[in-house]
């Protein structure tokens, strides 16, 4: 057997993730996501081709089933697209907070798009609702039987709420894709988490295929003391972001030092979109981190203490104030709005998130130091504000994506979602470092990967039994030896090779047996082979007797 | 495999005390479930004392030790499953056991949670008696000494649960905070669906019962069977997730552990023989019955699947709610000291629908230990509710609708009726609901004490307890007593029915069910099990599976014996993981594996000269011995040996290493072996 894996999108390259893999025949789709950098046919993975490539009628037939990963438009833009006009109606899984929040983002892009750029509607609404409604909600770690014979389950992954790396199998083969993952926890996700699991093929992101960070702590601190010095010169802070994840995660931290600080400056969000967005999250608490849950009923922390009510006009209001506004990047909408208002103080700070797209306001700010921007012909804005770029990643970093890749030890390693000449920087140290083969496909290329089969056959209660009590002693006797020296760690195998004997009769199923059950079951006479010092034969004197006859014989023979 | 069933019920009902077994598979010891028995503690009277207490003992209340804690003395026990949070109550009796040292749990995280909860609020409301008495010092108490235990035994005899075999003195002081730890310590919680190894062979997978938020059925797969252990469930449930009977089919044996309709068997009895005395009276009865065996399994899923049990569930709940309107505006104010988490919650949505309707503001107090937390956390696992309430989430809307009514300050939480915030909040009429059911413990005793007198208030009752020994302290009673029963498993009249879909071999059902299950023309034998005594089944299957990496057998070399069989040797590594048995290379493959290491049938001693002579050996016979039917020969050169023959045996002499290797080889040219 094999698993043939296609990369239809994130193949040397961020955006669009899609890979199809196909375990033991069976096809499953892993992420079906949107490219935000390009707006042309680039924009979707190149479905059509995988379909004629497959050779069958439609998607519905090609694929077990979809999984997606997170609810990022990078990992699930492009699923109301494939459901509603590619029309793959078969199972489409996630976990429950993703299939809770991947609409808001949908359409939350979707508005914007629309607005910006007039582009010729892709999916409506009503298609993002019928494609949420296919979707079969998945919990950590329940293993899914998707058919007779593929395997689903889902893992911790970190990254946002609801984020999961994806453990897929059928018969003997098995493989994990990770998604997006973090290998540190942050301020309201656990870190990921996975069992050490036999795998033949691990398929991981490598955004930071060769950078390693630094701590977290230092980087929040320096956005909180930018905020703080802002607001106590009595400027206003815009903090452009999507509706949910780094949203919650930046407004419990200002949450947090605000009830230190003892502040009284009101934090506002701007949309009602993420106020309901933090309701989610409260009734999503179980998918946080293990601090949260254990004290979210004395404290839920998405019940913020320091976040006021808010409308629009407050943009115009006089003193200081924070305040969260949709979409990120500044590329249109409430965050454009009071971008236009604040920007011109020396007073206000714009914060920035790590990446923008091309294009964007906030692509423009973070290319040099721009005095001026030109939103149109007409429009003008003089950018007198500090700006600050915010450090923080929900990315693992290298040294995060080793350590998951020893930890697994999987036969082979394919890398998505990063960059090129990263990729091949990571492919080495994963072939030198830990001698597992990896690959790194371009879109629209296929790494076929062999995997190790296993024969079923029967075997007997007295070769089980006495395989264990064999390896039981050898392990005691490790055991003795461990105790014993103290420090030197034993290394090798842990179990001793057992014996038997396979016996293979016609019509009948190979069976594994015991030597002496072999006898029996033959109904055959055991034939004991001894071997005897000889001179210990007891017949020692017949023997020297014998031999001298012979070596006469011999000599005999010799003098004819 | 054997099992033994360790008790049936104490008390409360299947809800509140499961039963309790002891599986032993494979060589290791399984407890499944082990609820708290509180039938003893109806003998105590609650504090503080007032006037006459009925005879009752007045004294630190001795709980009944778990059957299961005898179990783990004699046997010890390798793993705990429990199926609900009323399971885990027990454990903490077994912690400091030296049978129970390296015990595995496994629970659901929701039952584990709530489990804990209960046990800790338990030992809180026990604790009043504590403060009362003082300390039960350990020793034994004057009341369990001579008359008054006889006393007590006749009193426990009348409240029918126990049964003349229990030992009473084995009533014991109830467990501590720390006994609780210890316990929690052992629990590796689970989510449904997540496959748990244990001891490598066995796979331990929970799947929804229905019946209680986080109750689960289990399905234990070893290597030679599968067996599903379960317990009270609900096909279809207004709160928690469905029962997932998909998940269980064709498991080998079926542990029907749902007694729930034995408690109320005498109820349906009744109904049976109207029955059998008319047969149209059946049709008539709202409860639709499967009654063709031929049926197919879509219509066998339809049935079980129906509404009908949650519509009178809900129904029931409905005409509770109208007598407490009833109550409420007549002046009168409700006691409900109700402790199942599921009727709690449906009851805060009709209850508050209903004042809605009728205009009628009171407050509804929860005054528990737990109400917070329980509050908070039913409305943040929306993996473990039914399909409605996970609508809910997709659409944005609260899973319960006791968020709105904290903020609407409809509803108000608090841990004690001493709580500081309560006084002011307080006020007459109102709806109250707090713990214990037993009517011994907690907030309930006091609320009683004050509203017993008044005709206007009600209490509303679970059924299952002995009503009348309960409320026995509270003599004389003016108040309203409304006794209900809830959905506790499966009806009867579906069993056979859920049978069909799961397709066991065998099905080990409580002697009590007997007369209720068909045994005719079915696919599946019956084993009938009662408390105390211990039924075995044989192995289904004699044979283990293991899986032989296609690497391990391109090396065997297999030896044709005749037309029909061949043999190999095998030199392998076994490994056990995930409970599958896995032969692996070994990793040194020594020449050694070309040698036979067993022969059979005899050796032609005629045959072997040449081979000998063949490997460059000088040889020849010794002076042949017919009459013992024994050859020998003489090998001369390379070095010196002597083999000896006889019909079943072959002695090789010689001391030189390589020589004897070099017969051996000859030898096993000419002889049958591997």
């Amino acid at each position: 057997m094999a698993i043939e894996c296609l990369v239809l999108g994130a193949g040397q390259e961020v955006g669009k993730s899609c890979v199809v893999a196909t375990i033991g025949g069976k096809r499953v789709m892993f992420d079906c996501g949107m490219h935000m950098g390009y707006h042309d046919r680039r924009h979707y993975p190149d479905f059509a081709r995988a379909l004629a490539a497959w050779g069958v009628p439609d998607f519905t037939s090609a694929l077990a089933c979809v999984v997606i990963t997170h609810f990022h438009l990078d990992h699930i833009g492009a699923l109301p697209y494939f459901t509603e006009v590619c029309g793959y109606h078969g199972p489409i899984y996630m976990t429950y907070p993703t299939k809770a929040l991947a609409p808001f983002m949908l359409e939350d892009y979707r508005k914007v798009t629309m607005d910006q750029r007039g582009e010729a509607e892709q999916y409506s609404y009503e298609d993002i609702l019928r494609c949420m409604k296919k979707v079969i909600p998945l919990d950590l770690k329940q293993t899914v039987q998707v058919d007779k014979d593929l395997v689903i389950r889902a893992y911790y992954a970190g990254h946002v709420l609801g984020a999961a790396m994806i453990y897929a199998k059928v018969g003997d083969a098995a493989m994990v894709y990770t998604g997006d993952y973090n290998m540190t926890p942050d301020r309201h996700l656990g870190a990921a988490q996975i069992d050490r699991l036999k795998l033949d093929l691990l398929i991981t992101e490598s955004t930071y295929a060769k950078t390693i960070r630094d701590s977290k702590h230092a980087r929040e601190r320096e956005f909180l003391k930018a905020v703080h010095k802002c607001v106590s010169g009595g400027g206003k802070v815009l903090i452009p972001t999507f509706a949910l994840g780094r949203a919650q995660e930046l407004c419990m931290l200002l949450d947090d030092y605000w009830e230190r600080m003892n502040l009284k400056i009101p934090i506002y969000f701007s949309a009602g979109l993420t106020i309901q967005a933090n309701m989610y999250y409260k009734m999503l608490i179980g998918w946080t981190s293990q601090k949260i849950k254990d004290s979210h009923a004395v404290h839920n922390p998405f019940d913020f203490k320091h976040v006021c009510h808010f409308e629009r006009s407050f943009i115009n209001n006089p003193g200081p104030c924070v305040l969260f506004a949709t979409p990120g990047m500044i590329s249109g909408g409430f965050s454009l709005e009071a971008f236009k208002k604040w920007a011109p103080s020396n007073k206000n700070l714009i914060t920035l998130p790590g990446y923008c797209v091309a294009g964007t306001v906030g692509h423009k700010l973070m290319s040099g130091k721009p005095t001026r921007i030109d939103l149109d012909k007409d429009t003008h804005i003089d950018v007198r504000c500090q700006i600050h770029q915010l450090a923080f990643s929900p990315h693992t970093d290298s040294k995060g994506i080793m350590d998951l890749t020893e930890f697994l030890s999987p036969k082979h390693v394919i890398l998505v979602h990063g960059e090129k000449p990263q990729m091949a920087f990571l492919k080495e140290r994963i072939e030198s470092e830990l001698g597992i083969p990896c690959f790194y496909p371009a879109n629209n290329e296929s790494v076929s990967i062999p995997t190790t089969d296993n024969l079923k056959m029967s075997t007997t209660e007295r070769f089980i039994t006495s395989c264990a009590a064999e390896q039981g002693k050898q392990s005691l006797r490790k055991r003795n030896l461990i105790h014993g020296t103290g420090t030197s760690e034993v290394n090798g195998c842990d179990e001793a090779a057992v014996e038997g004997v396979i016996l293979m009769e016609k019509h009948k199923a190979p069976k594994i047996l015991c030597e002496d059950e072999l006898a029996q079951v033959l109904g055959m006479e055991r034939h004991l082979v001894q071997f005897e010092a000889l001179g210990s034969s007891g017949i020692e004197e017949a023997v020297e007797l014998e031999f001298k006859r012979a070596e006469a014989a011999d000599l005999g023979s010799d003098g004819k | 495999m054997k099992l033994t069933c360790l008790s049936t019920t104490g008390g409360g009902g299947s809800y509140h005390s499961p039963a309790s077994h002891l599986l032993e598979l494979e060589g290791l010891r399984f407890l499944l479930d082990c609820p708290i028995d509180l039938t003893a503690l109806a003998d105590f009277s609650p504090v503080p004392l007032t006037g006459d207490a009925g005879g009752l003992i007045r004294a630190v209340p001795r709980y009944l030790s778990p059957a299961a804690a005898a179990a783990a003395k004699v046997g010890g026990i390798d793993a705990v499953l429990v199926s609900s949070a009323t399971g885990v109550l027990g454990l903490p009796f077994l912690a400091r056991l030296p049978g129970f040292a390296h015990t595995k749990i496994y629970v659901t995280e929701v039952a584990a949670r709530t489990g804990k909860l209960m046990m800790g609020e338990l030992v809180e409301m026990h604790r009043e008696f504590v403060r009362y008495y003082g300390p039960d010092t350990g020793e034994l108490p004057r009341w369990m000494e001579g008359e008054k235990l006889n006393e007590l035994l006749s009193m426990l005899e009348k409240a029918v649960t126990v049964d003349k075999g229990d030992d009473l003195t084995s009533l014991m002081p109830l467990y501590s905070p720390g006994n609780i730890e210890e316990c929690m310590q052992k629990i590796q919680p689970v989510k449904y669906g997540e496959e748990v190894c244990f001891n490598g062979i066995f796979t331990l997978k929970a799947s929804s019962s229905g019946l209680e938020l986080g109750n689960s059925v289990w399905t234990i797969k070893g290597p030679r069977a599968s067996i599903t252990y379960l317990p009270s469930s609900v096909f279809v449930s207004a709160h928690a997730l469905d029962f997932d009977y998909s998940s269980l089919k064709e498991n080998d044996v079926i542990l029907f552990s749902d007694l729930s309709s034995l408690n109320d068997m005498d109820v349906d009895n009744d109904k049976l023989d109207e029955h059998a005395m008319d047969e149209t009276e059946h049709s008539l009865c709202r409860r639709s019955v499967l009654r063709d065996d031929g049926a197919d399994v879509d219509e066998k899923i339809a049935f079980l699947c129906n509404n009908d049990d949650i519509k009178e569930e809900i129904e029931r709940i409905s005409y509770i709610c109208s007598c407490i309107i009833d109550a409420i505006k007549s002046g009168g104010s409700v006691l409900i000291p109700i402790g199942r988490l599921g009727v709690i919650l449906l009851l805060l949505e009709l209850i508050s629908e209903m004042l809605h309707s009728s205009s009628i503001k009171v407050p509804i107090f929860m005054v528990s230990e737990t109400a917070e937390e329980i509050i908070a956390f039913t409305n943040a696992l929306p993996e473990w509710l039914c399909k409605s309430r996970q609508e809910k989430l997709f659409s944005g809307e609260a899973l319960f609708d006791h968020v709105d009514l904290l903020k609407e300050g409809k509803l108000f939480l608090f841990p004690h009726l001493h709580s500081k915030d309560l006084i002011a909040a307080w006020k007459e009429p109102c709806i109250v609901l707090c713990p214990h059911w037993s009517l011994r413990l907690g907030p309930a005793v006091h609320l009683l004490r004050r509203w017993h007198a008044d005709k206007r208030c009600l209490l509303v009752l679970e059924q299952g307890s002995d009503a009348e020994l309960c409320l026995k302290p509270f003599m004389p009673l003016a108040i309203q007593v409304l006794e209900c029963s809830f959905l506790s498993g499966l009806r009867t009249e579906k069993i056979d029915t859920l049978l069909g879909v799961l397709k066991p071999k065998f099905v080990m059902l409580p002697e009590g069910l007997k007369s209720r299950c068909s045994v005719k023309g079915r696919p599946w034998s019956f084993l009938y099990y009662s408390k105390g005594k211990t039924i075995e089944l044989p192995n289904l299957q004699e044979d283990f599976e293991v899986h032989l990496g296609t690497d391990v057998a391109h090396r065997l070399q297999p030896r044709k014996l005749n037309e029909t069989t061949a043999v190999a040797r095998l030199r392998a590594k076994l490994h056990v993981s995930s409970g599958q048995y896995q032969l692996a290379a070994a990793e040194k493959q020594s020449d050694q594996s070309k040698r036979h290491l067993l022969h059979w049938d005899a050796v032609d001693p005629d045959r072997l000269l040449p081979a000998l002579q063949e490997k460059g050996m000088v040889c020849s016979f010794a002076a042949d011995d017919d009459s013992s039917g024994e050859r020998s020969v003489l090998i001369t050169s390379p070095g010196e040996a002597l083999v000896k023959i006889t019909s079943d045996r072959t002695v090789i002499y010689c001391d030189d290493e390589r020589t004897s290797g070099h017969i051996f080889d000859a030898l096993s040219r000419v002889c049958n072996g591997i």
